[in-house]
């Protein structure tokens, strides 16, 4: 594994810092602050200019559309664009596309044209419906969604929990229950129009999160086409396990960020700040936490390019991708707390990011596969599946 | 929570805005006529919160109008919700946040 930066990640690495220095920031200076978008003409404005970067669809595979980088290039661009006060959970607002979800890349030809080739146009959206009331990191066995079939038909009845933009979504990824008798090998992955009839988003879910609010859905006898199945019936977790642990790690990487983007702010403060006649960044309590910081910044950065580089070379990554999310997830949380610290009673107001960042990283040691699971993960990959 | 508010309308008066506390949250003005006509939220750039969101109402508005407020700091996502539940129930948003840009709102049925 190479440990520089190649001189064109370098360039793209310094564009993208420019771009939310000088064009995502001062826009967040109007905005409130937990907004979580920007005025339509500025958004599509900076589109633009993303799209003449040639970087809009960051998330998207080369092969559809999207910018050829690597997953590494994508990783170290995915620790700029959070380092805005939404940026965790909206970063750069969205100016740089989206990605569709990772399942429907696995689609037949007629879903993709159905669905996957208009969402990366960014004609429609979509939401990915796993966890119910029941449970979210187990779901083989907390899945209580049921799909019955019927003729041509599946009917679907049922909930889901903490599902984020179905109500704005034009359709979504449901699981549900299509064998009872078995755990795994019962759930079927169902792609689901939200205009039809049965499909009810009951309430928004309020979180610690600003950005990006949750929902809960309903399905009262929700029909849905056969041609409609994603995948194999009752093989909905064996969609796209692969691509779901490789977007575990840009997901890491924008936690890094955003405790990057503390870091640097706590090293500012402590050199202006002044307690008792003397700088704080002469106080070695100081000196410590931000010493603590980079420890937690570095270690987990590493662990990020790590799993970046063997999931882009086709190497095994499942171990690493864990690591991965479990470390940047955890060390950023303390990043962001130690940086509070440092701030004092400015740490906790609405006047600087740090309480938004502080809320919405805690939800990241849940999102995406708990600490637990990915500690569990690591377990059974290093120990062996026989102990499990 | 209910997603409703459905709290008691309290009658839009110097002497009851003041009472109110310069907190974040969201809060519900009603016309003479008993319709609700705007949704709005006290957020992080509010001077003095619920208080100094509603003394500008006050000053703004004709006698006869009434409010209900509550507290929450997750202001942005309750004031959505309670647009979408408005949506919802009248087909349309409240008179004059209509007149405002709208933010993105999807569709919800609630219960």
């Amino acid at each position: 594994m190479e440990l520089e930066l190649t001189d064109e990640q370098r360039l793209l690495q310094q564009t993208v810092r420019r771009f939310v220095k000088e064009q995502i920031v001062p826009l967040e200076d109007q905005l409130d602050p937990d907004a979580d978008e920007i005025d339509p003409q500025d958004h599509n404005r900076l589109v633009a200019q993303v799209k003449v970067m040639g970087l809009y669809g960051l998330g998207i595979p080369a092969q559809y559309g999207g910018p050829a980088i690597d997953l590494v290039t994508h990783s170290l661009l995915a620790m700029e664009t959070s380092q805005h006060r939404a940026g965790l959970y909206a970063p750069c607002y969205g100016v740089f596309g989206g990605s569709s979800l990772a399942q429907l890349y696995e689609a037949n030809e007629d879903q993709k044209q159905r669905y996957l080739y208009p969402t990366l146009r960014g004609e429609k959206t979509a939401f990915f419906a796993l966890t119910e009331a029941s449970g979210g990191s187990d779901p083989a066995r907390a899945i209580r969604t049921t799909a019955v079939r019927d003729g041509d038909d599946w009917v679907i009845n049922g909930s889901k929990l903490f599902i984020s933009g179905a109500d704005r979504a034009d359709y979504g990824l449901i699981f549900a229950r299509t064998d009872p008798s078995q755990g795994r090998n019962g759930i079927t992955c169902f792609i689901v129009d939200t205009d039809a009839k049965g499909f009810y988003v009951r309430r928004v879910v309020h979180t610690l999160r600003s950005a990006e609010y949750a929902t809960e859905l309903q399905f009262e006898n929700l029909r849905v086409s056969h041609r409609n199945v994603l995948g194999e019936v009752n093989k909905g977790f064996a969609i796209a396990s692969d691509r779901v642990s490789r977007a575990r790690i840009p997901y890491a990487a924008a936690c890094l960020g955003v405790a990057m983007k503390a870091q640097e702010m706590s090293i500012e403060y402590a050199k202006v700040r002044k307690t008792f006649g003397d700088l704080l960044a002469t106080r070695q309590a100081i000196q410590w936490m931000i010493v603590d910081n980079e420890i937690d910044l570095r270690s987990a950065r590493w662990l990020v390019l790590e799993a970046a580089f063997k999931a882009g070379h086709g190497q095994p990554f499942t171990t690493e991708a864990a690591l991965a999310k479990l470390v940047a997830t955890e060390a950023a949380g303390r990043v962001v707390d130690r940086a509070i610290q440092i701030h004092g009673g400015n740490g906790v107001t609405k006047d600087l990011p740090l309480e938004r960042w502080y809320r919405e990283l805690r939800i990241r040691r849940i999102g995406e596969g708990p600490s637990e699971i990915q500690r569990l993960i690591v377990a059974r990959n290093v120990i062996g599946g026989a102990f499990h | 929570m209910p997603v409703r508010m459905n709290k008691d309308w309290i009658p839009l008066t110097p002497e009851s805005v003041k009472r109110l506390k310069g907190q974040l949250g969201v809060y519900q003005i009603q016309d003479p006529a008993g319709q609700v006509v705007f949704i709005g939220y006290a957020g992080g750039r509010s001077l003095y919160g619920l208080r100094g969101e509603l003394e500008r109402e006050l000053a703004s508005r004709g006698p006869g109008h009434s409010f209900r407020c509550e507290v929450n700091m997750q202001y942005l996502t309750r004031w959505k919700e309670l647009l979408m539940v408005h949506a919802a129930d009248h087909r349309e948003l409240p008179a004059e946040n209509r007149k405002l840009p709208a933010p993105g709102l999807g569709r919800i049925s609630p219960v």
